[in-house]
């Protein structure tokens, strides 16, 4: 009995001694470490890992969020807003045709690895993305690159898209053209895209030398991109460490940055993939902000003290009809019909944060070309019930299809969402069933096949053009929607190719009104996502893109 | 001895090859796939074709699933489709946190039940036993999950005693030898980097032991009970021999018997259990990986990991089987 009780004890004291002497150690560090004392280090929580340090390679926020910091595109939008400014390229100005487009670069800008930024920089970088071969050529690898230049100098699959890129010339040190075929209307905005970041020619050519593959199941990133020793931007940032035990990157104040320098020197993004953690972590103050707010924490957040500011809106959600799956939806009284019957208001009211706006067309009022004159369709029930009549549909029955297990920064709630919406079409005589499913890739997969006859999905913007949110859907045949209608593809197509920036809101309005007029789906909402910032915080001005600059944080 | 490890690692192939047929036509039955996990929600059929081209996924599940038989010899298990790195590569920096977790969990379940159930039995009826009884009983109903929740909404968020999240705080950086954080920091003189991966792992590793904790209590106690019953434990005391010999030696050593096959099957379960903590705690660990390679529909991931498990639990119990043969002698000759 001795002997155990003896040992035992020992073994629990051991173990309790060990906690102790952990905990005492690790609260002192906390003391002066990340629990508020220490304005040295700012650490900063999103919902997933970056996939790859260079973010050519990359398409995802989470990617983007870290890479911003350290690498700069030729274009900027202005902080805290939608507008294209300067990056590094001072000014730009393309030819009347929209194909030459002439960067006049800054001065004085030094690449994190000591190398001069100048012309025969941005061309290096140009080059190097449009001379991409095997792997890079995928479209899970260059997808960016693709979707705003089109294919590669050999294209090596028959169904990549035709190069829209031609050239890049350094005119003199400080002046870079960059030739394309056709005008587009993904630029200039393309030209801000992150992915199309400028990095170190030196980096860039480590970089040459480093394959991705693809091997069994998947593509396997080149190792440049997942350790942080090569890279090289010219941002206010430059990335010293890429801890993936930890789950986290580091990112050092870069001395000779040519702008305002950051005012916290050392920037930590760590992952913290659930909503609540990221939550208990900032009231734990273990970290100093995040991403990805829930709705229902901003209000609970803010009273306890925290900063909870909220981007513009930049988003949209909709509620997308496939005709090819229900034949009733083809008769546009069927589709004015179940746009009268939804209560956009009311899911604003009950479901969305502070500052969520009905929607009337495919993109927020925050977009160039967005149109005040679209045909709208208020909230109705007996106005439905009539249409429905009138095109001989008033026992329709419809499936409504609807994600499980996901927030979006425009959907916050699908599921509530759904319940309401479903009730509303009811409420009207419209039989609604409902199939949920699990979002990723169950209903992605099910919306894009056209298998769905109402589901509900969203957008957020990738830059200030109306291409972007309307071109995405509807330039052209798509499974999603399921219709063919050459007006509305006309439409959107036209705008596409005016070059004149002005004449080209001006399109983008008349494809709005075209649009709205046809009613392919039904546009809800847009909603302004919440980023949470620890009480001692100054946060950076918060983008409507999510393009947060976190050199502009500072501690109180 | 020898025979009986050979023997036990033999079986390993058919057990290997024949969960990797199940798995292969299970994974091919589920709708989805990994080019929607690659390029997102706004993928065209077109570019999900490409990648599933480039990939091989178009080709038929025979040709596909022996590809996937060559690739396991060769110990490749190929790529994940959520991080583009090697799936070896993601279980090398994950597998360590896990077995951390699990060790410190188990360590917390024998350390305390042990003594706990040996104790309880011996003062039957008592207040002890009762509140070990009834301890066990609520640990074994209280899920995981629950109980991290509670855990570290009270220590991390409210007390703030401990930290909410991960492996080590902002910064602390071990130098990585082996992958155990506190070993490492061992190894290496960071001593610092040491305590501090052990205040991380306290909180999940409490919650984590909660099940097997119950289950040693119980189980050392029933045991402890009827070997205590046995007609030559009261010889054994009847002749007189010194009380600490008899309980060390005898009733002790035979008690412990079931107590040692529980924790070898319980420290297997624990990496279903190391799945919701892991998740609560934000721990980079094999089961959060595996959570989110759920989500992701990330193949490559789960076959590797369900082989890899049954790996696991096949060692486990050949180590069991080896610890039963030290402390009982008859099994050896058989």
């Amino acid at each position: 009995m001795r002997i155990f009780k003896s040992g035992a004890v020992r073994a629990i004291t051991a173990a309790v001694a060990v906690g102790l002497i952990a905990t005492g150690c690790a609260s002192e560090r906390g003391k002066d470490g990340d629990k508020g004392g220490d304005k040295d280090t700012f650490v900063f929580a999103g919902a997933g890992d970056p996939g790859s340090l260079d973010p050519a390679l990359a398409s995802d926020g989470e990617t983007f969020r870290v890479t911003r910091q350290a690498f700069e595109a030729l274009l900027e939008h202005e902080s805290g807003g939608s507008k294209l400014v300067g990056g590094l390229a001072e000014k730009w100005s393309s030819d009347p045709a929209g194909k030459v487009w002439t960067f006049n670069l800054r001065k004085g800008v030094k690449f994190h690895d000591g190398e001069a930024f100048n012309a025969a920089a941005v061309c290096a970088n140009y080059d190097h993305w449009f001379n991409w071969k095997g792997t890079y050529q995928s479209s899970a690898v260059s997808y960016y690159w693709q979707t705003i230049m089109g294919g590669f100098a050999k294209n090596e699959d028959k169904e990549a898209p035709k190069p829209n890129y031609k050239s890049c010339t350094a005119k003199d040190e400080n002046t870079a053209v960059i030739e394309v075929n056709e005008p587009s209307a993904n630029l200039p905005g393309g030209f801000s895209l992150q992915a199309l970041a400028i990095h170190s020619p030196k980096a860039i050519k480590e970089y040459e030398k480093q394959d991705a593959t693809a091997k069994g199941d998947a593509i396997t990133y080149p190792k440049y991109s997942q350790e942080a020793g090569t890279v090289a931007g010219t941002g206010p940032y430059k990335i010293t460490k890429w801890n993936k035990g930890n789950k986290e990157v580091t990112l050092e104040r870069f001395d000779d940055y040519w702008g305002e320098k950051a005012k916290v020197k050392n920037l930590v993004f760590r992952t913290i993939d659930t909503e609540a953690g990221r939550r208990q972590a900032l009231q734990a103050g273990d970290i100093d902000g995040y991403d990805l707010v829930a709705p229902a924490d901003v209000k609970t957040l803010e009273k306890e003290g925290y900063e909870v500011p909220t981007r513009d809106v930049f988003n949209i959600f909709y509620v997308g009809m496939t005709q090819s799956k229900n034949p009733a939806l083809k008769k546009l009284e069927v589709r004015q019909a179940i746009s009268h019957a939804i209560d956009r208001e009311g899911i604003v009211k009950t479901q969305l944060p502070e500052g969520g706006k009905a929607a009337t067309q495919f993109m927020p009022d925050t977009v160039a070309g967005f149109s005040d004159k679209v045909k709208t369709y208020p909230f109705d029930t007996n106005k439905a019930k009539e249409l429905l009549k009138k095109a001989g549909e008033e026992k329709l029955k419809i499936e409504f299809c609807y994600p499980t297990e996901v927030t979006r920064p425009y959907m916050p709630a699908p599921q509530d969402m759904f319940e309401r919406m479903k009730a509303d079409l009811e409420k009207a005589g419209i039989t609604v069933t409902p199939k949920a499913m699990k979002w990723a890739p169950d209903y992605l997969d099910a919306t894009e096949a056209g298998s769905c006859a109402l589901h509900m999905l969203g957008w957020t913007g990738d830059f200030n053009d109306g291409y972007n949110f309307i071109g995405t859907w509807f330039a052209g045949p798509d499974k999603q929607w399921g219709f063919d209608d050459k007006k509305v593809f006309d439409s959107v197509n036209a705008a596409s190719k005016v070059t004149d920036p002005a004449g080209r809101v001006e399109a983008y309005k008349k494809a709005n009104e075209t649009i709205m007029e046809y009613v392919p789906g039904v546009p809800i909402s847009a909603s302004p996502p919440a980023i949470a910032f620890a009480k001692n915080v100054n946060p950076p001005k918060v983008s409507p893109l999510t393009q947060e600059n976190f050199a502009e944080v500072s501690f109180k | 001895m020898l025979r009986l490890v050979v023997r036990r690692l033999l079986q390993l192939i058919p057990t290997l090859l024949g969960l990797s047929v199940l798995l292969f036509l299970w994974l091919n039955r589920l709708p989805g796939g990994p080019a929607s996990a690659i390029l997102g929600e706004r993928a065209t059929e077109a570019e999900v074709a490409r990648i599933n081209r480039a990939l091989g996924l178009d080709q038929p599940v025979y040709v596909q699933y022996w590809r996937f038989l060559k690739r396991i010899f060769e110990l490749d298990l190929g790529t994940s489709t959520q991080t583009g790195q090697p799936v070896w590569d993601e279980f090398a920096t994950r597998f360590p946190a896990t077995v951390e977790l699990s060790i410190v969990a188990i360590g917390i379940a024998i350390v305390v039940g042990i003594p706990m159930g040996y104790l309880a039995a011996k003062r039957r009826g008592g207040w002890l036993d009762v509140g070990a009884v009834s301890g066990s009983l609520i640990g074994i109903c209280i899920p995981v999950f629950f109980l991290a929740l509670i855990l570290k909404g009270i220590f991390a968020v409210q007390l703030q005693m401990f930290p909410s999240y991960g492996r080590l705080d902002t910064g602390m950086d071990a130098t990585d030898v082996t992958g155990f954080a506190v070993l490492d920091g061992l190894l290496t003189g960071e001593l610092d980097a040491s305590l501090d991966a052990i205040h991380h792992l306290i909180l999940p590793a409490i919650a984590l032991s909660s099940i097997p904790l119950a289950v040693i209590v119980r189980m050392t106690r029933a045991s402890v009970l009827e070997v205590l019953g046995e007609d030559y434990v009261r010889t054994a005391e009847s002749k007189g021999l010194d009380k600490r010999v008899v309980r060390g030696r005898h009733v002790l050593r035979n008690a412990l018997l079931p107590v040692v096959t529980a924790v070898g099957l319980l420290t297997g379960s624990l990496l279903s259990g190391a799945v919701l903590t892991e998740s609560v705690f934000s721990f980079n660990g094999i089961g959060n990986f595996i959570r989110t390679s759920i989500d992701a529909r990330d193949y490559p991931v789960l076959v590797g990991f369900i082989l890899f498990i049954a790996m696991v639990y096949v060692l486990i119990n050949l180590l069991v089987d080896l610890a039963y043969s030290l402390i009982d002698p008859r099994v050896r000759v058989h």
